[in-house]
């Protein structure tokens, strides 16, 4: 489905369905540098289950048109943007990553239009280290290494994905490889400088689902404990052997995680 | 500055898509010999069919042994994906019926297996698929044969019989040039003389029977997605960027992204024409790849002897090999293919037919057979078995003669290979002696 906002075309993955006012609807945004691919099983399923699905293509991401958004906030804001396109008044936010920390603002700043949030892959603050940023800033194909070798889990690096015949390491190198230059720094640049998470994280009255692998080692398990304290009551799924790209190294049970929420 | 180091190649021909079995432990990757799976409820049932799930519900379609395969042949490739398919015949089928249907067109390198020069001549333009066959070395000949109906470009790595070395860089450009992908069939460099995605190649096929299984004990198939190619913007393959009605109206692009491609292959190709590989198949090539390494560089060492040695001998007219000076492709060669180019190359002797047949008559060692890539050293006459349907034309074109042998040096103590050699040639000299 295509939506104009701002004047930029906005790419949302709906399942080729219509959206119905008397459904539930859960919106998916996808983290630095993807797109609404990273979410095609999930919405699929959820689909079938009756609820609308929207996995978003964030500005400059896929299939989506215009500039990458410079902060956490504007991205938030740009969600309620599309909510309002869709006359949608609430929905679950479900987000990977920088996606999180988007599900996360919006569920603190909007939560009149937010009924849950699913947070996968998730920290806050989410600092940034400075050879990922020197090398997204470059637009050099280290940014795209360093994230997906570090996107894995250590086992996960050799494979064995529950996606037959699919080479993971190897289909987060394209995705990336896709995105458009300055697309990967804007967005690394937006995580690292969201300060907010741990104020708006107290903010938060909706229920809400923390997927995390216990393999992370981009936004490490160990690191997630702050976030984990200031939200109130969340629901804590850890995934033995997954690492930070849940939804390819551990679909099937991250799906199970958030159909216990969604 | 290009960013952490990947595992290396060796690594991954061990344990890529391999992890010890989550039920027995078994460190071994299992035969699943099972034509299908249980599911454990109706609604699992139900998203596996939809594609919410991952995992198997019926061997043509994908079976946990063959997925290791797969995953462990893109992973050397540098690729998103791969589909373990019958045989390497098989994986070239699904890769053309996958990208175009009756009206379409492909240009392919005139050098090639005979087989696929069979599929592609004679029974694919009974489906409506014509073939215009160029020169190997031009690649301004294949951008004078694209037409408006071409959906593929097509050559193998390095071309069979005559080690035509394919420019891989210039070919894909030109194929991009014009909103195509080039596949290329790279049975005989394997990944690790040569990764032709990383040159611009967009997809794949290996017959896997030879170097990759290496033990001459299966035939099988593997079709490898790059990923890279954008399907969307060349607007040229309907099969992937528009709804497809065998699947509820599924868009490959738009749910698949990078790997769309193999996403429909396995779909619809492997799904409706069945050519699926035996899980036990898929076990015996896991075992040749996790030597695969090993075993090329002993292939290419061998067969650096063997040519010198032909090379130096009276009764060898020339020897067709890329690193030798005087090969039109040494250059290409030495750029492509630095590590060696494969172990699979023709001489000519003199004294023609006649003596052809006679040095393979008085081999030992050599087996006369129609393989190539076994671990064990191979001979073949080229023109009267696996060539034999081609006129004379179209075997000039592909840089064959009658009197034209085939070589595909194995692994064992080059010495014991030479002095079988010696016996052939003595008895190939005898032959063209007594035809004067």
């Amino acid at each position: 489905m295509k939506l104009t906002i701002g004047g930029d075309s906005v790419y949302c993955y709906t399942n080729s369905r219509d959206i119905a006012g008397d459904r539930d609807s859960i919106v998916f945004v996808h983290g630095s540098g993807m797109d609404h691919t990273v979410w095609t099983l999930f919405a699929r399923h959820f689909a079938r289950h009756g609820r609308n699905v929207i996995a978003v293509d964030l500005p400059g991401h896929g299939r989506s048109t215009g500039s990458p958004k410079a902060s956490i906030e504007d991205m938030s804001d740009w969600i309620i943007d599309v909510l309002d396109e869709l006359a949608i008044e609430r929905a679950a936010i479900v987000g990977h990553s920088l996606g999180s920390l988007v599900a996360l603002d919006c569920a603190a700043r909007h939560a009149a239009r937010v009924r849950a949030i699913a947070l996968v892959g998730t920290t806050a603050p989410m600092p940034v280290s400075d050879a990922i940023l020197d090398a997204a800033a470059a637009n050099a194909p280290a940014a795209f290494n360093l994230l997906t070798q570090y996107g894995y889990s250590k086992r996960h690096l050799y494979g064995g994905n529950s996606n037959p015949g699919m080479w993971m390491v190897g289909s987060s190198l394209r995705l990336l490889e896709r995105s458009a230059p300055g697309v990967l720094f804007a967005d690394m640049q937006a995580c690292n400088n969201y300060q907010q998470g741990l104020t708006n994280a107290a903010r938060v009255q909706c229920p809400v689902r923390v997927v995390m692998g216990d393999g992370d080692r981009l936004t490490p398990l160990r690191g997630a404990g702050p976030l984990l304290n200031a939200l109130p009551e969340p629901q804590v799924t850890v995934i033995k052997g997954a690492g930070h790209t849940v939804m390819v190294e551990a679909p099937n049970e991250l799906l199970n995680a958030l159909k216990d929420t969604l | 500055m290009t960013g952490p180091e990947y595992a290396g190649l060796d690594t991954l021909a061990l344990h890529a898509g391999a992890q010890p079995d989550p039920t027995t432990g078994a460190r071994a990757t299992p035969i699943y010999q099972t034509a299908s799976f249980t599911f454990p409820d109706s609604d699992y049932a139900a998203s596996l069919f939809n594609l919410e799930r991952t995992g198997h519900v019926y061997s043509r379609l994908s079976n946990p042994t063959n997925a290791v395969l797969e995953e462990r042949i893109a992973a050397l490739e540098g690729a998103v994906g791969a589909i373990a398919t019958a045989s390497g015949q098989a994986a070239l089928h699904l890769a053309i019926t996958t990208l175009m249907g009756a009206g379409s067109h492909i240009v392919a390198a005139s050098a090639l297996y005979g087989g696929t020069h069979n599929l592609l001549a004679y029974t694919l333009p009974r489906f409506g698929i014509e073939t215009t066959f160029v020169d190997t070395r031009d690649p301004e000949a294949f951008r004078a044969a694209i037409k408006d109906n071409t959906r593929l470009v097509f050559a193998e790595t390095v071309g069979n019989p005559g080690l035509d070395v394919l420019d891989i860089p210039a070919v894909s450009a030109i194929a991009h040039e014009a909103g195509l992908p080039l596949m290329v069939d790279s049975t005989f460099t394997t990944p690790y003389l040569l990764q032709p995605l990383a040159w611009g190649a967009d997809l794949i096929v290996h017959s896997a029977t030879k170097f990759l299984s290496g033990h001459g004990i299966v035939i099988g198939g593997l079709l490898v997605d790059g990923g890279k190619f954008d399907w969307d913007a060349s607007g040229k393959f309907p099969t992937l960027s528009e709804p497809y009605a065998g699947f509820h109206n599924l868009v490959f692009t738009e749910e698949f992204g990078p790997a769309a491609f193999i996403a429909r292959a396995r779909k619809e190709g492997l799904r409706d024409f069945g050519a699926c590989m035996s899980p036990t198949t898929a076990f015996h090539i896991l075992q040749g790849i996790e030597t695969l390494g090993l075993r090329m560089q002993r292939h290419v060492d061998n067969t650096r002897e063997v040519v010198q040695f032909l090379q130096q001998h009276a009764a060898v007219e020339s020897v067709a090999y890329p690193e030798l000076d005087g090969h039109p492709d040494q250059a290409l060669a030495a750029k492509l293919l630095p590590k060696g180019c494969g172990a699979v190359f023709s001489f000519e002797l003199k004294g023609g037919r006649q003596a052809g047949i006679a040095f393979v008559d008085a081999l030992n060692l050599f087996s006369h057979l129609a393989n190539v890539g076994d671990a064990k050293s191979l001979v073949i006459h080229p023109a009267s078995t696996t060539h034999h349907r081609m006129d004379e034309a179209a075997l000039k074109a592909g840089g064959i003669s009658a009197g034209t042998i085939r070589l595909s040096v194995g692994v064992e103590q080059v010495s014991d290979l030479i002095t079988d050699l010696k016996l052939g040639l003595r008895a190939a000299e005898k032959a063209a002696g007594a035809a004067q």
